[in-house]
Parts: C-alpha cells; structure tokens; sequence
C-alpha cells in the first residue's frame, strides 16, 4: 500500500492510495476500534486515567460505545466474577463478526490476587471467550494499555478479512 | 452514656435477657444480649429519651465455630454515645429477630450477612442474596464451607 503522491502535498493532482483491498480495509479497522468496556474493579480505574488527557486512549481511534453490537472489541479491565462472568459472555455473543478481546490485569487474565482462594472469581476470562491481547500488572500503568492496543492493531493489520485466523502474506 | 451505665439500665429492662458487659481493654465494651427479645430492646434503644441510638453504624455477621454472631454498632447523634451489642445463635437454626424496621440501613446489611454467613433474620420483608448469585448454594464465609468444583459449567479452582 502506497500514497502515489508528495507527502508535502498529498491532494495534488487528485492523490490515489493504491493498495490491497485487505489491506486497505485493515488499515481502516485497526484505526477505528470502537469497544465495550467491562470496569470490574480497580483495574478500571488505571483505565480512567488512560481515557483521560495525559494518555488519550482515543488517539488510538477508540470510541466508547454502550451496545455489543457497535463494538469491535471487548476491554475487560478487572476481576471477572462468576455473576458477571455469564454476562460477558451473553454481551460477547451479541457482538458481531469481527470481534476482539483485550483482557486487562492479572484478575482478567488468571484470577489474579483470587488465583488460589477465590471461591466467587473466574480464573481468567480465556475460560469463556477467546482473548486476543493480554496486558499484564496489576494494574498495568498506561504505557502498557498502549502496547496492548497496538498489538491489537498490529494483530487487526495482519488479519485476511474473510478468515479471521489467516495471516496476510502467508499461504 | 457509658456502656455501663447503658448495660446496669438494660439490664433493669430485661432482666435476664441481657446477657453480660465485656470491658476488655483491648477492645470496644460490648454487651452480649440474648436474641428473643432483640428487637424489643433494639426498640428502646433507639427510642427511650436517655439512649437515642438513631444510627445504626454497621450490622456484620461473624462465625464463631459453634455459634453465629451478630454485631451491631450504634451511634447517638444526640448524645454522641456509642455501643456495640452481640448477640449469639445456635448454627443449626440461626434465626434473629431483624431491625430493619428501626434502622432501614440494617435492610442490606443483613441481607449480606445472610447471604455471606447465613444468619437467618427473621421478619426481613426482602431476605435474598446480594452480593452472590441468587442460585448459590451454601454461605462462603462460614469457617467449614468447602468450595464447589464450578458454577454453572465454570471451574472455580
Ligand atoms: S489485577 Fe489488580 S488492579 Fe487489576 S482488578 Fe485485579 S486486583 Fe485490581
């Protein structure tokens, strides 16, 4: 994928992108990831401040939404009860084709501090729906919510559109 | 008021229904009181002129081995009092009379410590769980509970 024109002047003579198609609609979904939050404990919190100015989630071209179905992906940031455990998953079904998973925090990814005693916390939200990101801490500063949205982009870029587990550029 | 003073007017009420004045120094004095007559001494508690305990603090369940207690902390705004009162029941039928109508914050309280410990109080108009899901077998924070293998097709460990 290339732009056909000088960068200083990008709309000079028309400008033309030319590209893949894949590529050119990844490059859109990557830059366009609205999400459903889950805030389940304090993980949420550190997720307030990377919504805030300082960090700007929203650069990453993320949107808020309250509905499953205008999500492209989930960001379950705390501890995952066996209560709420059942509506994500009811909420992740719900959500359409193509649909990703960040999974926030040690609590969303093992159980964290529940791991071992924890008789009312799932041990990782893997166990009902497929995740694609995990970020580690607990909780993760910022810097690391930005490394696992560009994951996830990087994941989203690499993605042929009509199966979601080919990689572009391999056979 | 001190618990004392609190404990020798009771105990003028009610006779043997109070049971006995804890003043160990490492703790709140607290006075041990028995549960048929709770809600009636709650009553004057909250209402008799000297007392005016209009603010229940906090309303928690314990374990005790043998026994489940509960434990209520009460404030006076008037007259800047406090008192702890216990009061111990058999596990097997652990039923105590509720405050909730004289205290509407008891409401809640006790139906967390009936979903966690599973005091039963009796007379609550809306006694279900509030923190665990509603089909949830068995109350967690009693000292022998053993956690069960899933939930709903979920491992716990
Ligand atoms: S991982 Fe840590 S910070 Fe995050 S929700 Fe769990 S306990 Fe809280």
């Amino acid at each position: 994928m290339g732009l056909l024109n000088r960068l200083d002047d990008p709309y000079e003579g028309g400008g033309i992108v030319l590209g893949k198609i894949e590529e050119l609609l990844n490059w859109g979904r990557s830059k366009s990831d609205w999400y459903l939050h889950f805030g389940l404990a304090c993980c949420a919190i550190e997720f307030m401040a990377m919504n805030a100015s300082h960090f700007d989630f929203m650069r990453f071209g993320t949107i808020p939404r309250t509905s499953p179905r205008q999500a492209d992906f989930i960001m379950v940031t705390g501890t995952v009860t066996f209560k709420m455990a059942e509506r994500i998953k009811i909420l992740y079904e719900q959500m359409a084709e193509p649909k990703y998973v960040i999974s926030v925090g040690s609590c969303s990814n093992s159980g964290g501090p529940y791991w071992e005693h924890g008789y009312h916390v799932l041990k990782g939200v893997d166990r009902i729906i497929p995740v694609d990101v995990y970020i580690p801490g607990c909780p993760p500063r910022p810097e690391a919510f930005e490394e696992g949205m560009m994951k996830l982009q990087e994941k989203i870029n690499k993605q042929a559109i009509f199966n979601k587990r080919k990689l572009l550029g391999t056979e | 008021m001190l618990p004392g003073e609190i404990f020798t007017k009771l105990k003028n009420d009610f006779g043997d229904a109070i049971i006995e004045l804890n003043e160990s120094p490492n703790s709140d004095p607290w006075i041990l009181v028995g549960a048929d007559q709770l809600f009636d001494i709650f009553h004057t508690l909250r209402d008799a002129d000297e007392f005016q305990f209009d603010y229940l603090m906090s309303l928690s369940g314990t374990d005790l081995g043998e026994n489940l207690g509960v434990v209520y902390h009460l404030y006076s705004m008037t007259h800047r009092h406090k008192l702890v009162v216990k009061v111990e029941v058999p596990k097997g039928n652990p039923v105590v009379p509720t405050v909730e109508r004289l205290w509407r914050t008891a409401d809640w309280h006790e139906r967390e410590a009936y979903d966690l410990i599973g005091v039963r109080f009796e007379g609550h108009q809306n006694l279900i769980r509030i923190l665990l899901p509603y089909d949830w077998e068995g109350h967690p924070l009693q000292k022998d509970y053993v956690t069960p293998d899933s939930y709903h097709g979920m491992k716990i460990s």
